[in-house]
């Protein structure tokens, strides 16, 4: 597997990144490293093997369908960088 | 050409809890904006989402009412894309694994063969929030996000693409709205979204069996909106490949007002949601043990109750249709046959004048001011003769109006069936003298003008007179 500058390009993109060329190749270098040392797996017979989906050994938490109050509007808000009345101010997104 | 559309649905179906999927804020309608959220639904750093247990059993609930099976081992999983009304940058949903798969609904449109839908899967996740346009204090001309609905529970019921038309679409739709309001584990309103709908719609010409490419409908929110804009986008995707076109595979936004879909060229961008399973979440497993008690807890199915109305109370299929288009009228049809009312009687009732009353004064059954058990009563004073049919339903406007017993109403104002011969025959003979022409026409073989005399002896006794004993009297009397 090779990482290319074009493969971070469409990651950097879907992540709203905005790298420089530098950048991009410096991180293309490092995500191929990265994906050759998990590539190895692939040299392992994994067959019967489920797919680890997470690392803990739990399963099973629930809560109970019981209401907790609220944190109230003003703490909602209040890293907001734009509010307008009770909602989070965002540029204009019209369908 | 002759083409086929190939149409399936998703459905989002909003469930009845009274908190959020991942967190105890309250799913209640209607409150300030953000005022029902904290660091879980707002997706602050650091907040954990725990799973909300009455979710999984309304899923596993809706998975065996759809012949699903019910995976021993299902996870949630993050579906990753930018939007301002998603907090998080991602929704927590599952992926593989979903907690439902390979269910099927039979339907069947009318006049045709009945049909079976499969159901690829159902799957639990979270709502997004709501952006509201044009509706802010503040000044500027943004969009305004409330994040109260952010992290609601919902179930994702996705069929296969075995809908052929969109008549088909919306039987489907309708027996599976049907069914989820009937376990109590939505309320089905579409206007306020909670149950809403996507379709996929492709065409392909007759005999191919290579599908043809899909678009993607969004915000279709009744019934009538499904069908028409299935329609719509059917002969739009014709007319396009007959002009020499190729149908994109896009979302499309259906526009209630004039009836047709458009690009929606903001989600054109490539869908690349890079799911992963959600390190927050862990695995949900489904015992048996669980599964069995969940179907122990089922109430008799819509499907199951129209059979039992017919097999056991002798109900035509008409009617027994009509009594189980909610759980509600089918108690209510249910209650009023153990206390004592005939079936047909009953049945012939709740689909006549009291859905005529629930309408007129835009209640519903839940709150009907005539209890079933006072129906029955009601139906017993016309069986035994106490009071005829046609002032049953004077009395039955009164017990509407006044909550009254009907033998009290029937009792404080006179109603009382008159059977006796003399008091009838009384009326008749003057009836007879004032209408001596009539009696000469009848007389001469004119038998039409029976009927009038009928309505007139009904009238002179105020809807009084016992109509079977009327019709003996009056025969005899006019024969003469």
């Amino acid at each position: 597997m090779k990482i290319t500058v074009a493969d971070v390009e469409h990651v950097a993109r879907l992540a709203r990144l905005e790298l420089n060329l530098g950048e991009k190749e410096l991180f293309a270098g490092q995500m191929d490293a990265i994906l050759g040392y998990v590539e190895k797996l692939n040299g392992v017979n994994t067959e019967g093997i489920v797919p680890t989906s997470h690392a803990v050994p739990m399963e099973n938490a629930f809560r109970e369908d019981i209401t907790k109050s609220s944190i109230g509007l003003e703490k909602a808000l209040a890293n907001a960088p734009d509010r307008s009345g009770s909602f989070f101010a965002v540029p204009k997104v019209i369908e | 050409m002759k083409y086929q559309p190939v149409i399936g649905l998703e459905v989002h179906v909003q469930l009845l809890t009274d908190t959020k999927i991942f967190c105890g804020c309250s799913t209640k309608f209607g409150a300030e904006p953000n005022s029902q959220t904290c660091p879980v639904c707002l997706g602050l750093p650091g907040a954990l989402p725990v799973l909300n247990k009455k979710v999984v059993e309304f899923a596993i609930k809706a998975g065996l009412s759809t012949n699903c099976s019910i995976t021993p081992r299902s996870i949630f999983a993050r579906k990753n894309y930018f939007y301002p009304d998603l907090p998080k940058g991602y929704q927590i949903s599952q992926f593989e694994d979903p907690i439902c798969q390979w269910g099927w609904l039979d339907i069947k449109v009318e006049g045709e063969e009945p049909k079976r839908i499969g159901i690829t899967r159902i799957h639990m996740e979270e709502d997004a929030g709501k952006l509201v346009h044009g509706e802010l204090s503040g000044p500027g001309d943004g969009s305004g996000v409330d994040l109260n609905r952010a992290c609601t529970p919902l179930l994702e019921v996705v069929s296969e693409p075995d809908l052929r038309s969109s008549d088909e679409a919306v039987v489907y739709l309708k027996q599976l709205h049907q069914i989820v309001t009937w376990l109590g584990i939505c309320d089905g309103n579409m206007e306020e979204g909670s149950f809403r709908c996507d379709a996929n719609v492709s065409v392909m010409p007759v005999g191919s069996d290579k599908l043809g490419t899909r678009a993607e409908i969004k915000n279709v929110n009744s019934f009538k909106f499904v069908k028409q804009a299935i329609e719509y986008e059917i002969e739009r995707q014709i007319d396009l490949i007959e002009d020499g076109g190729t149908v994109v595979q896009e979302t499309r936004l259906f526009d209630p007002n004039s009836g047709k879909t458009r690009s929606m060229r903001s989600k054109e961008e490539a869908h690349d949601y890079r799911y992963f399973p959600d390190p927050d979440l862990v695995p949900l497993v489904i015992s048996n043990e669980w599964i069995e008690r969940s179907r122990q807890e089922l109430p008799e199915l819509p499907e199951q109750r129209q059979q039992r109305f017919m097999a056991d109370m002798g109900l035509p299929l008409c009617d027994a249709e009509v009594l189980i288009a909610s759980r509600s009228l089918a108690d209510y049809f249910e209650a009023g046959v153990t206390a004592g009312g005939n079936a047909k009687a009953v049945g012939n009732w709740v689909m006549g004048e009291i859905t005529r009353a629930l309408n007129d004064s835009g209640t519903s059954i839940e709150t009907c001011p005539v209890s079933p058990e006072q129906l029955a009563e009601l139906l017993k004073l016309i069986d035994n003769g106490t009071i005829s049919g046609k002032i049953a339903k004077t009395v039955f406007d009164e017990m509407w109006r006044s909550g009254k017993a009907p033998h009290l109403i029937v009792e404080e104002q006179g109603l009382l069936q008159v059977s006796d011969s003399g008091a009838i025959e009384g009326i008749i003979d003057e009836i007879m003298a004032a209408n001596a022409g009539q009696v000469e026409e009848y007389r001469g073989g004119k038998e039409k003008v029976f009927g009038f005399f009928v309505g007139q002896v009904m009238k002179a006794s105020k809807g009084k007179a016992n109509p079977t004993v009327v019709n003996e009297l009056l025969l005899n009397k006019l024969k003469g």
